[in-house]
């Protein structure tokens, strides 16, 4: 059995790194709430855009716009959003697995990276990493989705590269976070033409001006919210991810420093009893 | 003008926030095919907005901003604007604006090569667009 100081010295340990990660969770769940807050404010906005572009393409029909061809040759552009910090339980190794157990070739895969982290692991797989905008991510703004879709969509109109995808952590709430990869470009119609007609006043929609032109102007603006909203979602997903990682922690902890406190007791009660046994036995041999 | 049976809803979103949700008598704003005023019953149409002033009259109270970016969703009692840029004028920067404008004039007026004469021209377009905002 170990010794009382060794016992009480880890506790000791244990206890101060239970604090630090009491206090992380608090952080990141104040941040969680206004990263949630957020995403919940910005989701009207998407949703109507996501609508808007569905509908336009159930109408549109058999467009033939290079936004909308498939099966381009060229590299494959992947958006990857990770934070820049680590302590997150799995969720940064949960995106960067997207990439590397996904259908991609390594050599066909160019990497935008958005959090420090996601760039590390995939530099280390042997990933070709093309940019990296890491500061983004600590607040993000529609300004950088902006950038940041303005150059790929350059890139994708000089053919130099042929899809774009989004790599990010999906919030659909405080203790659910989906890693998803996304699809940016070329835009797949939807599978279920059928149902977006149903939309009533939708299917009679008129553009202005006429579809071509209007997908043109429309497109870049759907890209261009698909990597806010997959900012935005990813920050709120880092701070979720953070908090449960953080409150196991801290239940570990607990759990480690009541066995630790049994193990002290038990040794401490140990030493009474054989002080006390060789002070009788030293009575015993004097008298 | 007070008829409230003439009024749709308007609905302005940014990715940020609810701009504005209200119902109004008439709106008027800039698209690239030109500029244009709604009124209830429109036919359905989506167009691409173009920098401008957005006028939003509702009865007798006139409201104006800079909107610079997006597009809009007309359905016969509904607008829903998809601002990516949208401003009060209390908002707006105007010294930013001015500075923002002569440095756009700059561009053009150079047109140096490898100068984006696209950007160029939206810039000097959006700086106008805020700078006539605030003086209206």
């Amino acid at each position: 059995m170990a010794s009382m100081r060794d016992i009480k010295r880890r506790k000791g340990s244990i206890q101060s790194t239970q604090q630090i990660t009491k206090a992380m969770k608090l952080v990141s769940t104040v941040k969680l709430q206004r990263a949630k807050q957020r995403a919940e404010q910005s989701k009207a906005y998407f949703d109507c855009m996501y609508e808007t572009v569905t509908s336009m393409l159930a109408k549109a029909g058999n467009l033939n716009h290079p936004y909308l061809k498939t099966g381009q040759p060229g590299k494959k552009a992947v958006i990857v959003i990770t934070s820049n910090r680590g302590l997150a339980g799995g969720y940064n190794s949960n995106v960067v697995k997207l990439v590397t157990k996904g259908e991609f070739k390594k050599e066909d895969v160019t990497v935008y990276a958005i959090g420090k982290k996601g760039k590390d692991a995939l530099q280390r797989y042997g990933y070709h990493i093309m940019e990296e905008n890491s500061d983004i991510i600590e607040e993000p703004s529609y300004v950088d989705a902006m950038a940041i879709s303005r150059k790929l969509l350059a890139l994708y109109a000089t053919g130099e590269i042929s899809e774009i995808y989004l790599a990010y952590t999906r919030f659909k709430n405080t203790v659910v976070h989906e890693p998803t990869l996304l699809k940016l470009l070329p835009v797949e119609a939807p599978a279920d033409r059928g149902a977006a007609q149903d939309t009533g006043s939708k299917a009679m929609m008129n553009f202005e001006p006429e579809d071509d032109e209007a997908l043109e102007l429309i497109i870049p603006k759907y890209v261009t919210s698909l990597i806010y909203g997959g900012l935005v979602e990813a920050v709120a997903s880092e701070n979720g991810a953070r908090m449960q990682a953080m409150d196991s922690a801290t239940s570990n902890a607990e759990e480690m420093i009541d066995h630790l406190s049994l193990m002290y007791n038990r040794a401490r009660q140990g030493s009474i009893t054989q002080e006390l046994t060789e002070i009788i036995a030293g009575a015993n041999a004097i008298s | 003008m007070a008829d409230d049976s003439r009024n749709f809803t308007l609905k302005i979103i940014t990715p940020d926030r609810v701009f504005y949700e209200e119902e109004v008598s008439m709106v008027e704003f800039n698209t690239v095919e030109g500029e244009v005023g709604i009124y209830k019953d429109h036919i359905p149409m989506t167009m691409i907005i173009a920098p401008g002033i957005l006028t939003i009259t509702k009865g007798e109270d006139v409201k104006e901003a800079a909107l610079h970016a997006g597009f809009t969703e007309v359905l016969p009692d509904k607008v829903t604007i998809l601002a990516e840029i949208v401003e009060w004028p209390s908002e707006i920067d105007v010294d930013r604006a001015e500075e923002a404008k002569s440095r756009a004039e700059e561009r053009i007026r150079e047109h140096a090569p490898g100068t984006d004469m696209g950007r160029a021209e939206l810039a000097l377009k959006r700086a106008v667009a805020r700078i006539e905002t605030v003086r209206a």
